[in-house]
């Protein structure tokens, strides 16, 4: 809010006035259909994320023959909770044990399996976590709080392929009581990209 | 080619940034911007390949100083330039400044791509080393594992190779393969109990 109480929006960044300059003249072309980008939107927004990740660790927790069939085709046992699509069509999950960790990473892009975690947050497309956990995976891990005793192998993937991981974590200690509903809620975000343990 | 985006043991590039949680869209210029690129791959029907080589041109300190979603407005720009559907100085009147695009493709178009490869040449065990080479146009191969031998863990099946769909209208299908890499011999630092898995096209390894 200015002095005399009206509201002035913040002139337009760089940025945003090339991306108006490029919506306006594709518009122009007819190229932009009608609500297309608010339809769009929507669905990145409230149509996939890490919650459709949590509810496949949960059942793979509850029920060890989902977990087999996870692991043996991820894509399919995946699909039986009714997700997949556009990078999630080749899935592949990794267990973590007590002796293995795994973490996943994209050196060269950004891909990450959409249906299951939504689109990737900031870090994980950015330079510094790119480089360095194929280099540094303990030390990076540890930096961003997930310290591994030193005898727990480390297992890092690279999605430079078709196949796009989720890493399963492993169930917490203290929650045989839960259900399945409850165990959704234990499940985090960094736990299935690998860079957290539960 | 050898470019800004294949950073896979880069050193120097400082922390991770890491945050619990961030909205999906920061500002809704990046949903616009996210939404362009699918409208114009779209209209030029782009393959994969084509989409992130035109990231992958981009210019290097641009690439590491803008956003992700700043590399995905670049690309979309730059395609629908280099495809016809705007010019570049009807973006920079309409942007009122300038609008960086991504560098020129530096390898030829695919006129003949060789035949596809039906069986997979490696199985679960087999140890390939991976081709010492720097294509000039797009690759899935990361500069990090060239030279380095490994073991395959994984058949994925067949697909298109990239270095051939993004310079054309040519395509090859191989079969992939997930090899595992011990850091120890990617890095040679003495780093214990890490492996490094790369998923990589059959023509990108030989038998080690």
């Amino acid at each position: 809010m200015s002095e005399d109480g009206h509201h002035h929006p913040a002139p337009a960044s760089p940025v945003e006035q090339r991306v108006a300059a490029l919506e306006a003249l594709l518009t122009e072309r007819g190229l932009v259909p009608q609500g297309f980008i608010a339809d769009v939107t929507r669905r990145y927004e409230s149509e996939i994320g890490p919650l459709n990740g949590a509810k496949v660790v949960a059942r793979a927790w509850a029920d060890p023959q989902f977990r087999e069939r996870l692991l043996a085709d991820g894509t399919a046992a995946i699909a039986e909770l009714g997700f997949g699509g556009a990078e999630g069509s080749h899935m592949v999950v990794v267990a973590n044990t007590p002796a293995v960790h795994n973490v996943i990473v994209c050196t060269l892009c950004s891909c990450y399996p959409w249906p299951v975690l939504g689109l990737p947050p900031s870090w994980y497309k950015d330079a510094p976590y790119r480089a360095r956990m194929v280099r540094e995976p303990r030390a990076l891990l540890a930096e961003m709080g997930c310290d591994l005793p030193g005898d727990v192998e480390v297992r890092v993937w690279d999605s430079s392929a078709e196949v796009r991981y989720l890493v399963l974590p492993e169930r917490p200690p203290g929650t045989e009581g839960l259900t399945e509903a409850d165990l959704v809620g234990l499940v985090t975000r960094d736990s299935m990209i690998g860079v957290a343990r539960l | 080619m050898d470019g800004i985006h294949d950073l896979g043991g880069m050193q120097g590039l400082g922390p991770v940034a890491h945050s619990a949680a961030e909205p999906v869209f920061h500002e809704r210029w990046e949903a616009v911007a996210r939404v362009l690129m699918e409208i114009v791959a779209g209209a030029i029907d782009a393959t994969g390949g084509e989409f992130r080589h035109s990231i992958e041109r981009m210019d290097p300190g641009h690439y590491l100083t803008s956003s992700y979603y700043e590399h995905w407005l670049t690309a979309a720009a730059t395609l629908a330039v280099e495809h016809g559907l705007v010019t570049r100085s009807e973006l920079e009147a309409r942007a009122g400044g300038r609008f960086p695009l991504s560098g020129p493709v530096l390898a030829p178009a695919v006129a003949d791509p060789g035949p596809d490869i039906g069986e997979p040449r490696f199985g679960v065990g087999d140890r390939v080393r991976v081709r010492e080479w720097h294509p000039a146009g797009h690759t899935r191969c990361p500069r990090y594992i060239r030279g380095k031998a490994g073991e395959v863990v994984r058949l994925d099946g067949s697909y298109s190779v990239p270095d051939v769909e993004a310079h054309g209208t040519a395509r090859r299908h191989e079969p992939t393969y997930s090899v595992r890499f011990d850091a120890v011999d990617l890095w040679q630092d003495g780093q214990r109990g890490v492996s490094v898995h790369v998923d990589l096209w059959d023509s990108y390894l030989e038998r080690a």
